[in-house]
């Protein structure tokens, strides 16, 4: 479905990421992970074309996604959340639901006027569904900026799912979450990927990474060090050094105990 | 009387100045052009009643679509610049609007004298209004209609899911093009209306004060525009309204008596709203706080 090959971003001298081959697969809880300054945002920078590419390829369902801009990738499929939330702070919660509502069905099958000066049955509907499966209902008249952080996360990861993407790239989605907390993300991962979406996870927090995804890859300084299982890659020595063998303060033993 | 009405006229035209800045305020792009725009509108409308002799109506119609084009124009290689780098290249296409203007000389026979603009002298005689025995009120009620339009359009807009992208492109950017949003359509869409309102402002200027020259679409003028909804806020377009009347009415009018001393207190009074009220008079909370104080007064 996704498929990168020798796929690097290099700016002036720094080589975030350098020559990055990935397959994913249709269906798959796909898992990026490596220390601070590996390559994986940039990798997912790179997929929804907020980068262009130094070198390489991106493929998404057999079409070539290089040189086309981020809302272009969005329609054939992608969406995307970010590391840090980046909600529309000052619009309410229903209408960040709203605006994203821009997958090739919403564009292609309203009218000019209906699609941008009005609000049809059915795009009433498909709100109140993204806030349900958010547990934001009670709140969609809010503004954005007055939700607790959780609820934030949440409403980011249904503005992604307004656009009925084919690959959800999730960029550290756990960041900041008790451990209830990414018990419920696990939760609503697997729902959403049983619904018949792909994800690519980058994630620090082990606990949600060994426990969600099927395969994983690591980077570390921009390239591949390592490919397999969560059980696989747990056991690489490679991997190890990468994580225990710096000071950084991101490093975590990789059985996902804090 | 007819100071009063001439004052409303102002007013009204100003706001139109100031809702063209409005709208591309809200997608985050602010522009110092917009007296280009304002020009544009102006003398294509005066040239079209005065040298082709047509109708207000299609004159107007018709300056606010050239002023709509350049700005369509304008609108791509602004997209590639951004904060203080759009204000320059802004102010660049308005003085190269003036400039072209203040250099057009287009003068045809009608009776004993010769019309139309003439360069450095200004365009005079854009007597639509009085040749056809319109009274001040006419006018008046004329510019008011298209500036109850327009407000009533954007205000419609502000509604919408258009309003909302608007906004969401205003404040990340980054976030609007990943959840599908086309910025360079919005954007361009957002300079393209700010340019037609412009464009009507213009067309009505020239008609009702007569008299235009290149000295009336300086960056003054563009200044103007921009601290309309700088004062006003942009959570509704009556802010800007609001900031004409207080500007307009009250400073430059109101404070007449000061001679030159007024544009130091204009400017200190632009400084300490920017510092007292950084999003505007009428950010979301002052609003907040206005509807319950009439709520509370109504409930007495």
């Amino acid at each position: 479905m996704l498929e990168l090959r020798g796929l690097s971003k290099h700016f002036g001298g720094v080589k975030a990421l350098d020559g990055l081959d990935l397959t994913v697969n249709e269906g798959d809880i796909f898992g990026l992970i490596g220390p601070n300054g590996s390559g994986k945002s940039t990798t997912i920078n790179l997929i929804c074309g907020v980068y262009g590419v130094t070198a390489g390829t991106v493929h998404f369902q057999g079409d070539l996604m290089n040189g086309k801009p981020p809302h272009q990738r969005l329609r054939a499929g992608i969406a995307r959340t970010f590391q840090n939330i980046r909600l529309f702070p000052n619009l309410t919660v229903w209408q960040n639901l709203w605006v994203a509502q821009n997958s090739p069905r919403d564009v292609s099958a309203q009218g000019f006027m209906p699609r941008w000066f009005g609000a049809t049955r059915r795009t009433r509907e498909e709100i109140a569904g993204l806030l349900e499966l958010a547990d934001l209902g009670h709140k969609s008249d809010e503004l954005a900026s007055n939700l607790a952080f959780g609820e934030q996360r949440r409403l980011e990861f249904a503005r992604a799912a307004a656009a009925r993407p084919r690959l959800l790239l999730l960029d550290e989605p756990a960041a900041g979450m008790s451990r209830a907390e990414i018990d419920d993300l696990s939760l609503r991962i697997r729902r959403v990927r049983d619904s018949g979406v792909t994800i690519l996870l980058v994630e620090h927090v082990m606990e949600l990474v060994m426990g969600v995804t099927e395969q994983i890859v690591v980077l570390n300084f921009g390239h591949k060090i390592a490919f397999g299982t969560p059980g696989e890659v747990q056991r690489n020595k490679d991997v190890q050094a990468a994580y225990l063998g710096t000071s950084s303060s991101e490093s975590q033993p990789l059985d996902g105990s804090v | 009387m007819s100071y009063y009405l001439g004052l409303t006229q102002l007013i009204g035209i100003h706001t139109l100045l100031g809702l063209s800045a409005y709208i591309l305020m809200l997608t985050g792009q602010l522009s110092l052009g917009q007296a280009g725009f304002f020009a544009i509108g102006a003398y294509s409308a005066g040239i079209l009643t005065v040298i082709f002799e047509l109708p207000i109506l299609p004159a107007l119609l018709a300056g606010a679509f050239i002023a709509a084009f350049f700005a369509f124009f304008v609108g791509f290689p602004a997209l590639r610049v951004k904060g203080l780098m759009l204000v320059v290249a802004t102010i660049a296409f308005g003085e190269f609007v003036r400039l072209f203007f203040f250099n057009l000389s287009w003068r045809v026979p009608r009776g004993d004298i010769e019309v139309g603009p003439d360069s450095t002298n200004g365009f005079r005689e854009i007597r639509y209004f009085v040749a056809n025995g319109w009274s001040a009120w006419e006018i008046t009620a004329f510019v008011w209609i298209f500036v109850i339009l327009v407000m009533a359009v954007l205000w419609w807009t502000d509604r919408s899911r258009a309003g909302a992208v608007l906004r969401a492109v205003g404040e990340d950017e980054l976030a609007a093009q990943s959840v599908g949003i086309n910025l360079t359509a919005v954007k361009v869409a957002a300079m393209t209306a700010g340019g037609f309102i412009a464009g009507i402002g213009g067309a009505l200027y020239a008609h009702t004060a007569t008299y235009i020259d290149h000295l009336t679409f300086t960056v003054l003028l563009a200044t103007f525009a921009i601290s309309y909804p700088i004062l006003g806020g942009l959570s509704s377009v009556f802010g800007t309204l609001v900031a004409v009347i207080f500007i307009q009415g009250v400073l430059v009018e109101g404070l007449r008596f000061l001679g030159d001393w007024r544009n130091i207190v204009f400017g200190l009074l632009i400084i300490a709203a920017m510092n007292l009220k950084p999003s505007g008079l009428f950010d979301p909370r002052t609003s907040q706080l206005l509807k319950r104080a009439v709520g509370l007064g109504g409930g007495e």
